[in-house]
């Protein structure tokens, strides 16, 4: 059994394309060309060369060693955060700009949460010289404006979304609207391994760079290419799927993914989807979600606006059910505590999403000679602000 | 036979009105019904509201998210359905997102809605695909007919698999949009209207987005069977409240 997508775009139960007609051309466009465009030599030269021109990469993997030494195990931080832009989020807007390039889309869209994505995206539009409109919730864009301004400084068009609950996920409506609206020209870039089929295989695609350089590095520093655990933060979970992809169907590697419990599962204010969650229909994907006993879809709480997302990835969803992933939820406490540890301990200040995975070490033990790969997914500038506030610095 | 098909076959343009049920207020689907049927309304499509509507504009989106804050829920609107068919003899229709029905469990859902009287569906976000493969057998099993929409970017091939698969009328989506986002037709429209009447489909065609009077109704019907209102609908009631129905309906139809 592979847990990687099959021919119809199924992750186990999960995945498929519950969209409306108005979607179906252009999904259907996506969904028959994806694969060859990606495998033609052309496309595969142009992204690795931005990559590594571009992007920075390839991205250290940086052995900690007193945060090593503090938990008694040998762990390892795959340094997202030193990729431009300050998060793995950039590893899938390039090769999806490159994708709408080849498709022949003139006008980009995406959504955002915390803004990363969008700065992401706004950032490979710059480059490319194309049209970008961000849709960011009200809400969102009020408490994080430094990535709104930083949209604007790059040229984007950034549109609140009033909608619901104006967060991220009616941010994701309101871009799948002006999809629907705009059918011929434009080209949606959604920032995670959400939404209707190809979309999670394709984002997973392009992040899974992040394992096949695990893979090398580690050879040469361990002269294995499989850790023993690779942990990683899960929101919608693209971080994540990449961190796992070469990993998934090598039952030697043991997955950890982490959720964010927010003020802890049963308050009513969490974002652990894989604990509150029902298989449901969010996004055009079918999967794990949060929702009412009547299937609407709730509103999920966590202090890092990057994992306060109602649903998971179907890849996801997958990995939880067949329980080839060990899910783990991590309060903002924990999270924030991780935090400051790795920065008083490695001089690293992860972004809250990325403090979450770090929170694990304090919940779960590991051998001492077990080689533990952590996805350091973003840097913590953006999470300043929240930082200061919670410690008084 | 359906009621639909019953309705499909009498020689006349037909006017179908959607409305979010549980809006304004949310013991109002009954009377609103009524009206409806006593105005001359052809066919209602009664909505479920949901909380993350896709393929809405922002009338059909505010009305939902209102009738949700009212109270409403597939368990109530079934209640408030319960007497509905010594009432009312035009065909009913539920227009709601597939997760609503997919936490009811689908199959206690059409058993629900054949009980009830209602006699056919729409949701946008179960693609056709997936309703040939795994629900098409339990919808006829509860004599539900499902209606599936196309729109000017819909491929010939796909138009006459969606017209092999339907056995009521087609929705036409007028223009690619999201609901109640247009203003007249242009001659795209016009073109496209025509396209599809050429294609000579075993389903009838029902043109729906964009229709908000007289005049867009009689353009939307000049080649399709029928014609939905929903958003201008919904903006009548939010202004009006339920007691003007009839004042609404009866200019258009004239």
């Amino acid at each position: 059994m592979s847990y990687q997508v099959d021919e119809k775009g199924y992750y186990g139960d999960f995945g498929g394309a519950y969209i409306p007609e108005m979607l179906y051309p252009n999904v259907e466009e996506l969904r028959s060309r994806y694969i060859e465009i990606m495998q033609e030599q052309s496309f595969q030269e142009k992204f690795h060369d931005l990559l590594r021109e571009y992007v920075g990469r390839p991205t250290p993997l940086y052995y900690a060693k007193r945060f090593s030494e503090h938990y008694g195990t040998k762990v390892y931080l795959k340094r997202e955060d030193l990729c431009h832009t300050g998060a793995h989020k950039v590893n899938n807007t390039v090769g999806q700009i490159l994708m709408a390039q080849r498709l022949g889309k003139k006008r980009i869209i995406a959504e955002t949460g915390a803004g990363q994505h969008g700065v992401a995206t706004a950032t490979v539009c710059a480059l490319m010289g194309m049209e970008c409109i961000v849709y960011m919730g009200e809400v969102d864009i009020e408490r994080q404006s430094p990535n709104v301004a930083r949209m604007k400084m790059l040229g984007a068009q950034v549109i609140p979304a009033k909608s619901g609950s104006r967060t991220l996920k009616d941010a994701t409506n309101e871009a799948i609207r002006d999809w629907i609206n705009n059918p011929v020209d434009t080209h949606y870039i959604i920032g995670s391994v959400v939404g209707p089929h190809p979309y999670p295989d394709m984002v997973a695609r392009f992040q899974s760079v992040i394992s096949e350089e695990i893979k090398y590095q580690l050879m040469e520093k361990e002269n294995t290419e499989d850790p023993d655990y690779v942990i990683a933060c899960v929101g919608g979970g693209s971080n994540a799927a990449g961190a796992y992809y070469h990993y998934l169907d090598n039952p030697d590697v043991g997955i950890i993914a982490v959720e964010a419990a927010g003020k802890g599962i049963d308050t009513g204010e969490s974002a652990a989807t894989s604990a509150l969650g029902k298989p449901g229909i969010i996004h055009g994907s079918k999967t794990l979600l949060m929702q009412t006993g009547d299937g609407q879809i709730t509103e999920p709480y966590s202090i890092s606006a990057g994992l306060d997302y109602p649903g998971v990835g179907p890849m996801h969803a997958n990995l939880f059910t067949s329980k080839r992933g060990e899910f783990i939820s991590i309060t903002d406490e924990a999270a924030m505590k991780a935090g400051l540890e790795l920065a008083k301990l490695e001089g690293i200040i992860p972004a809250i999403e990325t403090s979450h995975a770090l929170a694990v070490f304090e919940n779960r033990k590991f051998e001492k000679d077990n080689i533990v790969v952590v996805n350091l997914s973003g840097r913590g500038d953006k999470d300043l602000n929240t930082y200061i506030d919670y410690f008084n610095l | 036979m359906n009621r639909i098909q019953e309705k499909l076959k009498e020689n006349k343009k037909l006017l179908s009105i959607y409305f979010s049920a549980g809006f304004p207020s949310l013991d109002d689907t009954e009377q609103i019904i009524l009206d409806l049927e006593k105005s001359g309304v052809d066919f209602i499509e009664i909505g479920l509201p949901f909380s993350d509507p896709l393929a809405d504009g922002p009338t059909i989106q505010e009305s939902s998210t209102k009738a949700l804050r009212n109270g409403m829920t597939t368990h109530k609107l079934f209640e408030q359905l319960k007497d509905i068919r010594s009432k009312v003899g035009i065909p009913l229709i539920i227009m709601g997102y597939f997760n609503p029905m997919l936490q009811y469990g689908v199959e206690e859902f059409c058993r629900k809605c054949a009980e009830t009287g209602i006699d056919g569906l729409i949701i946008p976000d179960l693609p056709v695909d997936v309703y040939h493969e795994q629900y098409k057998q339990l919808f006829e099993k509860y004599g539900l007919i499902n209606i599936f929409l196309i729109t000017p970017q819909t491929s010939e091939e796909r138009i006459r698999f969606i017209d092999s698969v339907s056995n009521g009328f087609i929705y036409m989506v007028s223009s690619a949009s999201v609901t109640g986002s247009t203003s007249g037709f242009g001659e795209a429209t016009s073109n496209y209207f025509r396209r599809i009447h050429e294609m000579d489909l075993k389903n009838p065609q029902i043109v729906g987005f964009g229709i908000k009077d007289q005049e867009t109704f009689k353009a939307a019907t000049q080649f399709a069977k029928g014609a939905i209102i929903g958003s201008a609908f919904i903006k009548h009631l939010e202004k009006e409240g339920t007691s003007k129905i009839s004042e609404f309906i009866s200019p258009i139809k004239l």
